[in-house]
């Protein structure tokens, strides 16, 4: 059987604005993907646990509360702890350029998709980093 | 990465969860180095209590598989949850949202929760259910809860690898007629009527007590379902939910029906893999064999039938498999 991609896609902090994570969600799922959502109001340490049990290949973090540089930096030193950094890491939701320039240069973060984004550079995007396309 | 399957298989017993997952996720993408590792599983696993939750979208398989958790979590019992939703047949993708519902759980190390497709398998679980179960069982989880495909009526496969099957239902998801039909009502050694605080709720217990009282052949077994009313998102009902089981898992070990039980999931276990491994064998047969490929022309022009045709293939299979051991 083939390789599926797994997604995790998560909700960090609080932050209850999930209708644009599960559009994605709706999308990677339409391009064959296994997406799990991990419900709102998840802490770093929840949400990485999650992502290593579940073995995925993708990590997708939606944030719509502003709280982004204070979480996502340590989200990603989590998975550089526990071993999981070859996991790629996507962010979405609302972060100014200079954060989301800021997130990938510095943090881990593998891209940032911005509102507005086409759900299917999102899924070329995976598709491409995966290696399958 | 190059972790070879041994270094997981260590990494597994050591207790790292890491190793835990990438081996599931082989066995879940039908990798081959896997298939060692398997092997030297089997010996480890066999200690975990198997409880299937099974029944209709919606009626709080994960709320209970929660609930059921946290108090085994206060026992100081080690957790594993295999939740299974379904695969799209359309795209080959799945949303798995059973998480959702777990979230208490998620950040403690000793509840291991794993969301899977149901990949095209029929059933109400997916192909690798069974070895997923045997690596949380070898990984030292003391209980593995197994959730299967929200629907109810055909999900019975869990069946052969639960020792304990729950059934699950909500008041309203239907008449009495509902239940009386085939599959459901027969794997169900705990039933469970979820959201009991919502109207009509005793109208479903009293339906689910008449149908087990009057059940056919009920009164040779020493074991009477229990029907246990819950409302799960309050915990409600969850320490009868839990001491039923355990009633059961004695029941099973004083009957004796624990070893039949193991040796008929043995034989489920060893019958899927042969399925997979015969249907594989003869589709190479007909599309890449010569003989194989006239057998479909001949069929294809009324002078061979079916069942013929399978005959032969099956004749073929065995003669070329005693022709080239080891293939």
């Amino acid at each position: 059987m083939e390789k599926k991609i797994r997604v995790f896609l998560c909700k960090p902090g609080l932050d209850g604005h999930d209708r644009g994570v599960l559009i994605v969600g709706q999308a990677l799922r339409e391009a064959g993907m296994e997406v799990i959502y991990s419900g709102l109001k998840q802490t770093n340490d929840m949400l990485v646990e999650a992502a290593i049990q579940e073995d995925v290949d993708v990590l997708g973090i939606s944030i719509l509360s502003g709280a982004h540089m204070a979480l996502i930096p340590r989200i990603t030193e989590l998975l550089t702890e526990r071993g999981a950094d070859d996991i790629l890491v996507i962010a979405g939701g609302v972060m100014p350029p200079d954060d989301a320039e800021a997130l990938v240069s510095q943090h881990g973060v593998d891209r940032v998709f911005g509102p507005g984004t086409n759900t299917r550079d999102i899924v070329a995007y995976i598709h491409e980093k995966t290696g399958n396309a | 990465m190059t972790e070879t399957a041994s270094d997981l298989y260590e990494g597994l017993l050591n207790g790292d969860r890491r190793a835990a997952a990438r081996l599931i996720s082989m066995v879940e993408n039908q990798d081959r180095s896997v298939r060692q590792v398997l092997r030297m599983l089997h010996q480890h696993a066999g200690r975990a209590h198997v409880v299937g939750l099974t029944g209709s979208p919606g009626a709080g398989k994960s709320t209970l598989a929660c609930g059921l958790t946290k108090r085994y979590r206060d026992a100081g019992l080690a957790v594993g949850i295999i939740c299974v939703d379904p695969t799209s047949p359309f795209t080959g993708g799945a949303l798995l949202g059973d998480r959702v519902r777990m979230q208490e759980l998620s950040g403690d190390p000793d509840v291991f929760i794993r969301s899977m497709g149901s990949r095209g398998a029929l059933g109400g679980l997916s192909m690798a259910t069974n070895d997923v179960i045997n690596i949380l069982d070898a990984f030292g989880k003391d209980f593995i809860i197994v959730e299967t495909v929200g629907a109810g009526q055909v999900e019975v496969e869990i069946v052969k690898y639960a020792h304990t099957c729950v059934v699950v239902t909500m008041p309203g998801a239907g008449d009495e007629i509902q239940a009386i039909k085939a599959g459901i009502l027969e794997i169900g050694d705990i039933f469970v009527v979820n959201k009991a605080d919502r109207d009509g709720a005793h109208r479903t217990l009293a339906d689910l007590e008449m149908m087990i009282e009057t059940k056919p052949g009920g009164d040779d077994s020493a074991w009477r379902p229990p029907v246990i009313a819950t409302k799960a998102l309050d915990g409600e009902g969850i320490e009868e939910l839990e001491d039923a089981i355990a009633q059961h898992a004695d029941y099973l070990r004083e009957s004796g029906l624990l070893g039949l039980k193991t040796e008929q999931r043995m034989k489920a276990e060893l019958l899927e893999i042969l399925n997979l491994k015969v249907s594989q064998a003869a589709a190479r047969v007909l599309d890449e064999d010569e003989e194989g490929r006239e057998l479909v022309r001949r069929m294809t022009a009324r002078e061979l039938d079916p069942h013929s045709a399978a005959e032969e293939v099956m004749e073929h299979l065995l003669k070329r498999e005693v022709e080239k051991p080891g293939t």
